[in-house]
């Protein structure tokens, strides 16, 4: 595969280098998250919606202020937009699904310091991609996301029942899980071919 | 309001973030770069420090601020603040160590998204006096590079056999890749947490047994 074929851009932010398991952003939501499958779905959905809208805006940003050189603002504007996006995409939810709105929680509001979501605006500048090859990027780390905190969230509610000492619960049990996860996750390195 | 939540300095101000409170193993905050950049000494060095750095200017700054910030848009001030400081460690790392710059890639600008920092700002820095905020967030950003250093050594030491680059065990030592490699992070990372919650609890169980003798476990 090509990698600048938009298959392997999507195929790479999504799964070979998945935004959460093996470039560890969006750690916080990951273990705040997971509880239960359903949340944990809402919440991946509301990010790859943040992460849509807000690489978008970055692009478009990025071409502005490179055109007045005004590179060293990237950084200011970038995150500017993304609270933007955030507080747009919590009154759509405040909106339509009031129960939804109360079981994201405090969550919501930090979607803004969701460094998955900055991660995006900043790479796709970082590997120069086009527009429609950054759109399908931040769609690939939205779906990325996505799989991996349902994973995660399937896992947890399956531990539930599991007999794990005290000592384990909580915090430890879930990083031991994504380390599994990411484990797994390595497997698919192979697929790009050899892109180091 | 903000003036009767003042706290005086005291040597608790600092000593907070290095073990009670401390940002990494106990708030759980700002676990992307602990993970992220930990696979070698110099490079969780190299982090914590810049962390640090910024965590201190933002802090002090929304403290000296913090009467003349109206409280809706309090959030998105303080995002302001500590970008523009990221913005100015980002050019300071590329300045001094090129090395170091790209093996930190995009992590010197995903400061900003380290929630311990905004959480800093909202939760302590934005009711107190310059001078006691300087002393938390010099005790948290120690806190912050101690967990990272925690981490930093243990992957290396393990993954590659060294320590700041210099061979720890003999030839025959194979390397154990993993520890380099993104699963290394979170079971590392997950391993310090077992210890502490086992040092916890032992801890724990020493008081309630010196306390008395009754034997219920009081929960």
């Amino acid at each position: 595969m090509h990698a600048d074929s938009l298959t392997y851009i999507f195929l790479n932010a999504a799964i070979i280098n998945n935004f959460v398991l093996a470039l560890f952003l969006g750690i916080c939501p990951l273990l705040g998250v997971s509880g239960k499958i359903s949340t944990a779905f809402s919440m991946g959905l509301a990010t790859a919606f943040v992460m849509l809208i807000s690489s978008v805006s970055a692009w478009l940003i990025n071409e502005f202020l490179l055109h007045f050189n005004l590179e060293f603002l990237r950084l200011i504007a970038y995150i500017a937009v993304i609270a933007s996006a955030v507080q747009l995409v919590e009154m759509t939810i405040k909106r339509f699904s009031p129960p939804l709105y109360r079981a994201l929680g405090i969550f919501l509001p930090l979607i803004t310091t969701n460094c998955a979501i900055l991660g995006v605006a900043l790479f796709q500048t970082n590997y120069e991609y086009s527009f429609s090859q950054s759109l399908v990027y931040s769609l690939g780390a939205g779906a990325g996301f996505i799989i991996a905190i349902v994973l995660m969230a399937g896992l947890r509610e399956k531990l539930e029942l599991a007999d794990v000492p005290a000592i384990a619960r909580g915090a430890a049990m879930s990083l031991m899980l994504a380390g599994i996860l990411s484990l797994a996750f390595m497997g698919f390195a192979g697929l790009g071919g050899s892109t180091a | 309001m903000a003036a009767n939540t003042e706290k005086p300095i005291s040597l608790d101000t600092f000593l907070i973030g290095l073990w009670r409170e401390n940002p990494v193993f106990v708030m759980l905050l700002g676990m992307c770069p602990v993970l992220a950049v930990t696979n070698s000494v110099i490079n969780a060095l190299a982090m914590g420090l810049a962390t640090t750095f910024v965590l201190l200017c933002s802090t002090a700054l929304v403290a000296l601020l913090r009467r003349h910030i109206p409280k809706e848009v309090r959030i998105a001030s303080y995002i302001v603040i500590i970008a523009t400081f990221v913005t100015v460690v980002d050019y300071l790392i590329h300045a001094i160590s090129l090395e170091i710059y790209h093996a930190l890639g995009a992590f010197i600008q995903l400061i900003v998204a380290n929630c311990m920092i905004l959480g800093r700002a909202e939760a302590f820095a934005s009711r107190n006096r310059v001078s006691t905020t300087l002393v938390n967030s010099l005790g948290m950003g120690v806190g912050f590079t101690i967990a990272l250093l925690c981490l930093g050594s243990v992957r290396e030491l393990l993954g590659a056999g060294t320590l700041l680059g210099i061979p720890v065990f003999g030839e025959s030592f194979e390397p154990w890749i993993i520890m380099l490699l993104p699963p290394g992070g979170f079971f590392v990372l997950g391993a310090w947490l077992l210890l502490f919650a086992w040092v916890k609890e032992r801890q724990l169980k020493q008081k309630t047994a010196g306390a008395g003798e009754a034997g219920v476990h009081a929960r």
